[in-house]
């Protein structure tokens, strides 16, 4: 098995085909763990994993703590409300105190995009992004390849349909460039308003507006969260109006090829963006994901300490 | 004392071209001849060998920050005055977005105080349309042009209220005074940190289109047709601008423009992973607009070279990129990035000493000429020297600038104000 020499995981335009394949494969065999009566191994005993959490997360922080603690590491939790951040610290400050402490690898949450690059160009550690402002959230991408791969055995030729706020997700950013890399054909879906500028020149995706197109050919529907906040930015006018146009329901799903996947990176408006049939029917593989999530951040963890 | 300029190439625009001497004399310009013709009367005299140097008119930047009163850890008048002469600029007008803001004559009065205690740049304060910055009040113009103003903005805070602005350009007529305006619809921009386009979309970081800026040039170009008061534009950065104000020029509205070197040297990308220093309001833009704003300069919509000198310290510049402040510097590089339009065809080098001197003096209602008479505000460069730049050794107080390591081509020699040298690489 080749060796995985990334210090850091900053998004996914960094990581190659091979590494990210890596990554898939390391997770597919961690997965087993999970499923162990003791579901623990020693593999990074001794290591320390600070989980640095800038901006409020339950999903992604609980799944790597629970993916370090499954590997045996020390993992130590901090949100920016109890760190120095309040105090006006500023984030190189922070992770320079955080680095005396002698960490191996800092998971980082922020609400800026690019804060990791600060942390991976001044730091020891190996830095994982766990989210970072609209850019990046390349552990979130991975999860839903290992999903995906895993029903459908291939992500090459795949068509997958990202439905949402596309202009502020990072989700959307990392899987455009995922999944576009491992060969998959990658559609995006949303008013006008919520796409940003350059979309299609510079993720190479198809961009359309009708909810119908993005429906009907794609093997994998990702729905992604409106936040109710946008309404006020003038992206749209109601929740009501949205979800007539944008929201996947029984309805809609009608136009969908028959063994389509529903994913949703949550956390879900139930009703909003997807009905809750739809979220809990036989198409949803919503919670295959979060257990995904565990597998390829314990993947994630053991590759960027050195394992491989 | 006398000091004698001998051998350089002296580019006065519309008067002169040739090889010629220049002799200075209790401050003013005392003689100009061919080669030769000047002997030295004295031992006193300062002998320059100008051979293979451009000597011109004193440069102005019209459009500098310095960070004194209040963010003196930035830039003081003193180290900004001395970072202008080190870059050939023999005079600069200061942005009013100071901390008190200089909306008053007494603190007109104190930059001016300040600016007598340093190295003998010139320093022309610029005060602010409203109190504070704030867009509810106007300055008093009248007292703050007494007090030495040479003009109002309200630079990087623009003024909101159509009604305000239109108020603003109509008294300004009945002063005489200058109206600079920083052209920008802070709701279009909604606070969006770089160009809006792929890289934004790439980096996740929220844009800021073109419109932004254009809109409130197309406002202000129609409030100065509406009044008749002289408008100068600011920090051009846009396609759109550019032809908005090729436009109002043709229809002899009386608005001028500037841009600045990182204008028309660097597109988005410089912004690369993060690097706040290239970071600025307005933000770099396409490659359209770089064309755009060379063309601008080359057929005269744009009259004005200029740097926007925004010097910030690690602090303001070593954090996210959201997070990190607007700005750079450009005293020091201004010349040399200046150097590279004449390089490239697309000024002629009077031309570039049009825009950083002749035309900054004629909207400001300076001088600027090499005449016999005159005070000798004189800048000397070579315009072949090749440098490096290195930010740690700047005289500016700050490191902000897009250009550290960059090789460039053309540097100031010599900086005279008024008969006095303020920066010397020749001796």
């Amino acid at each position: 098995m080749q060796a995985f020499t990334k210090k850091d995981i900053l998004d996914m335009t960094s990581l190659s085909v091979e590494e990210m394949s890596l990554i898939l494969d390391t997770a597919e065999r961690m997965k087993e763990i999970s499923e162990r009566p003791v579901k623990k191994v020693p593999t990074l005993r001794g290591k320390t994993v600070i989980l640095f959490f800038y901006e409020p997360s339950t999903r992604t922080r609980t799944s790597f703590d629970i993916a370090a603690k499954r590997l045996s590491a020390d993992s130590i939790s901090l949100s920016g409300s109890t760190s120095s951040m309040v105090k006006g610290e500023t984030l190189l400050d922070t992770a320079r105190n955080l680095e005396a402490m002698k960490p191996d690898i800092i998971v980082l949450r922020h609400s800026s995009s690019g804060a990791p690059y600060i942390l991976a160009k001044s730091l020891k550690a190996s830095i994982v992004n766990a989210g970072d402002g609209m850019h990046a959230h390349p552990s979130q991408s991975l999860l839903d390849m290992l999903t995906v791969r895993e029903h459908r055995g291939k992500l090459k030729g795949l068509r997958i349909s990202i439905i949402g706020d596309i202009t502020h997700s990072r989700v959307a950013r990392s899987n455009c460039v995922g999944f576009s890399k491992m060969g998959a054909h990658v559609t995006v879906c949303a008013p006008p308003t919520l796409i940003p500028k350059g979309m299609a020149s510079s993720y190479g995706v198809h961009v359309t507006h009708q909810m119908k197109e993005a429906v009907a050919d794609a093997d994998v529907i990702m729905m992604l969260r409106i936040q109710k906040e946008r309404q006020s930015g003038f992206f749209f006018p109601s929740e009501r109006e949205y979800s007539r146009l944008y929201g996947l329901n029984r309805e809609m799903m009608a136009y969908a090829k028959s063994d389509v996947l529903i994913m949703h990176p949550g956390p879900i408006n139930r009703g909003l963006e997807i009905s809750p049939e739809v979220a809990d029917g036989p198409h949803s593989i919503i919670l295959d994901q979060v257990t995904s999530g565990i597998a390829v951040r314990m993947a994630i963890l053991y590759l960027v300490t050195g394992g491989a | 004392m006398q000091i004698l300029i001998k051998g350089a190439r002296v580019i006065d625009p519309g008067k002169m071209d040739a090889l010629m001497d220049i002799r200075v004399d209790n401050g003013v310009i005392a003689d100009i001849q061919p080669p030769g013709v000047i002997l030295p009367l004295d031992s006193a005299v300062i002998v320059y060998d100008a051979a293979g140097c451009i000597a011109t008119p004193g440069l102005i930047d019209m459009h500098v920050h310095f960070r004194e009163p209040g963010q003196e850890y930035k830039e003081t008048i003193a180290t900004g005055c001395s970072a202008a002469a080190a870059g050939g600029f023999a005079a600069v007008c200061t942005m009013p977005n100071t901390c008190p803001v200089n909306d008053n004559a007494q603190v007109t009065r104190f930059i001016l105080s300040r600016a007598a205690e340093a190295c003998g740049v010139r320093v022309y304060p610029v005060g602010a349309v409203s109190k504070s910055l704030e867009g509810k009040s106007l300055s008093e113009f009248a007292e703050l042009k007494a007090a030495g103003a040479i003009a109002v903005t309200d630079d990087g805070m623009p003024v909101r209220s159509s009604l305000m602005m239109r108020r603003a350009m109509e008294y300004a007529t009945g002063i005489g005074l200058l109206i600079i305006s920083h052209c920008e619809d802070l709701e279009l921009a909604s606070g969006g940190c770089m160009n809006e386009g792929e890289t934004a979309t790439r980096l996740g970081l929220s844009g800021i289109p073109n419109i932004a800026e254009t809109l409130m040039v197309l406002r202000d170009i129609a409030l100065s047709e509406l009044t008749g008061a002289r408008l100068h534009i600011a920090h051009v950065s846009t396609f759109e601008s550019v032809r908005a104000i090729r436009e109002a020029k043709r229809n002899g509205i009386p608005v001028t423009a500037e841009t600045a070197p990182h204008y028309f040297t660097l597109t988005e990308e410089a912004v690369g992973a993060y690097n706040t220093h290239a970071k600025m309001n307005p933000p770099l833009r396409t490659q359209k607009d770089v064309n755009a704003v060379c063309e601008g300069l080359a057929d005269g919509t744009i009259d004005v070279i200029a740097t926007d000198h925004a010097p910030h310290s690690p602090v303001e510049k070593a954090v996210e990129f959201d997070h990190a402040a607007n700005g750079v510097i450009g005293l020091e590089t201004s010349l040399a990035l200046g150097l590279r339009l004449v390089a490239s065809g697309v000024l002629s080098m009077t031309g570039l000493v049009e825009k950083m001197s002749s035309n900054p003096a004629r909207i400001l209602g300076l001088t600027s000429t090499l005449s016999v008479g005159v005070p000798a505000d004189i800048t000397v460069f070579s315009p072949e020297r090749a440098w490096t730049v290195d930010a740690r050794q700047f005289r500016s107080m700050s490191r902000n600038t897009p250009f550290d390591d960059w090789v460039l081509k053309g540097k100031a020699m010599l900086t005279m104000v008024g008969g006095k040298v303020v920066f010397d690489e020749m001796t």
